[in-house]
């Protein structure tokens, strides 16, 4: 077993082997331009994209000519949401979403309502970290043009009902977007079934190269357009201008081949790891709290809260291992994860908790070390913890006046 | 972001973790954050003749909140009352190199002195009314 150990597989993923050895004649023999159209070395690159192109469309069940490339699933998130909310202004302005969505999403919808573009409705979630699909149908207004629900939450790994607000959306006339960056390749996803319009993922997560990304765009019923945000060549039916860049494509498409072929193998040994690593935890140590949905949540996803230690020391006593926290300490801003705080999480818990994401390339021993370092860590910082000192001599520290600063 | 060594080894290494009894005599505890803040410290001094003779912290938190208060109970042992009033933050971010963002644990810590040495003097000037 080699250290450090990565169990960061929702921040990004290693390149499967196998993709990286079809990217490399892309580099220096096949270097063409895609856009060339009348060469060898053009035509070349253009094969090869529409060639990633079908594997990429394979595994979301949707049509070659539906996926647009971009440069990640943030830039497909903002091409989805402004294209939409420009081409469609005259219909209305509205957007629904929710408040547990990538930043990508958030952001973006927060930008277009600062400048006056849009109006916003931003849906809780239940304890669980699901939309309730009624929620969505009751905030419809007759101003609604967008939902956007993504489909797998980053740090819970909690699974939407995507296919319900796809049907709801449909009745309605709405478009449905989808943010599937954490999704797609891990678990099935059918753009017909679930009634997506528009569905953004990337290459990263899915053990391909960082770079490159995809939006799906809905062709018909109902042909779905948007306004480009970038202008230039016109490439990508128009809505993204930019020379495409083949290695990464070609990569991507291989990436959506590999996990379509082994998704029900990895998923099967995902879980199991997965398991093994969540009850061997809790077995071990008390008054640790799952956050995000028991069953119905992502195979390689575990959010574990341990009460009365402060996750940035955790990740700093785990140096060797690879994880992320949702407390305050990690991030840019003095407040733990806006995800666990929808759930109701309360602030000292969110502050307490770390994301496990388990990948491909991840072993058993890589399993068994965790187990043990975790214990370890977390029992010797419970001894250095004030809080749980109190709560051992059976102090209430909810009911402790705290100097707050 | 990446610790200094200092850090790094008062984290691996905490010096003076540990509680004494809150009523000793001669104990001043000090108990200063919020669980909801992400940082909570104690920290205890234990005082003869007008000197601390030893010191001792419990802390949730990062670990530059954590090194803080292990630094702040080494250099606290030895010192006399009003030596140990002068401790600053900023000596604190010195020693351990802290980045701005973690300016707050220093903070924290000469809170933390603060209050353990106005929980002593309290006592023992309660202490002193029951003498009379």
């Amino acid at each position: 077993m080699k250290l450090p150990i990565f169990l960061d597989n929702h921040s990004t993923t290693p390149m499967d082997p196998r993709v990286l050895e079809t990217m490399l004649p892309y580099f220096v023999e096949k270097f063409g331009n895609a856009a060339s159209r009348n060469h060898a070395f053009g035509w070349a690159a253009e094969e090869a994209v529409e060639n990633a192109r079908k594997q990429i469309a394979k595994l979301i069940k949707a049509d070659p000519k539906e996926i647009v490339f971009t440069s990640g699933a943030t830039e497909s998130d903002n091409l989805a949401i402004k294209g939409v909310v420009e081409m469609y202004k005259e219909k209305g302005d509205h957007i629904i979403t929710s408040s547990t969505e990538h930043r990508a999403v958030l952001d973006t919808v927060k930008v277009l309502e600062g400048k006056g573009k849009a109006t916003a409705t931003y849906l809780p979630v239940d304890k669980f970290g699901m939309v309730s699909p009624e929620d969505v149908r009751k905030a419809i207004t007759e101003k609604t043009i967008l939902i956007s629900v993504m489909l797998a939450n980053n740090e819970i790994g909690t699974i939407n009902p995507v296919k319900e607000i796809g049907k709801i959306a449909k009745g309605k006339g709405i478009l449905f977007h989808c943010d599937a960056t954490q999704g797609v390749g891990k678990i099935p996803v059918d753009v017909q079934d679930m009634g997506i319009d528009l569905m953004s993922f990337s290459a990263h997560k899915i053990y391909g190269p960082k770079g490159v990304g995809a939006l799906y765009v809905r062709k018909k019923n109902p042909r779905v357009r948007i306004t480009a945000q970038m202008d230039g060549g016109g490439h990508e039916r128009g809505m993204r201008s930019g020379t495409l860049p083949v290695p990464l494509i070609v990569g991507f498409g291989k990436a959506c081949e590999v996990c379509e072929q082994e998704m029900v193998k990895d998923t099967a040994r995902l879980i199991a790891m997965r398991d093994r690593l969540e009850a061997s935890i809790m077995k071990a140590l008390e008054e640790s709290y799952l956050n995000g949905h028991p069953t119905n949540r992502l195979p390689g996803n575990l959010n574990i809260s341990f009460a009365y230690v402060e996750g940035e020391s955790l990740l700093m006593g785990m140096k060797d291992i690879a994880l992320s926290s949702g407390s305050a300490c990690t991030s840019a801003t003095l407040e733990p994860s806006y995800v666990l705080r929808a759930l109701g999480v309360g602030t000292d818990l969110a502050h307490s908790s770390i994301r496990f994401g388990l990948g491909r390339f991840n072993t058993d021993d890589e399993i068994d070390y965790t187990v043990e370092k975790v214990v370890e860590v977390v029992t010797r910082l419970r001894e250095m913890s004030p809080l749980y000192e109190m709560a051992k001599e059976g102090v209430d520290l909810k009911s402790v006046q705290w100097a707050s600063h | 972001m990446a610790y200094s060594d200092k850090v790094v080894d008062h984290f691996n290494n905490p010096r003076n973790m540990g509680s004494f009894k809150k009523d000793e005599e001669g104990v001043g505890t000090g108990m200063v954050g919020a669980p909801e803040c992400g940082d909570v410290m104690k920290l205890q001094i234990k005082v003869q003749n007008d000197t601390i003779v030893d010191a001792k912290f419990k802390t949730f938190g990062c670990g530059s909140a954590i090194a803080s208060s292990s630094l702040a109970t080494e250099w606290l042992k030895g010192r006399t009352i009003e030596e140990a009033q002068k401790i600053k933050n900023t000596d604190i971010v010195q020693e351990l190199n802290l980045p701005p963002v973690k300016i707050h644990c220093s903070v924290l810590a000469e809170d933390a002195i603060k209050a353990a040495l106005a929980d002593y003097q309290k006592k023992s000037d309660g202490a002193l009314t029951d003498a009379k």
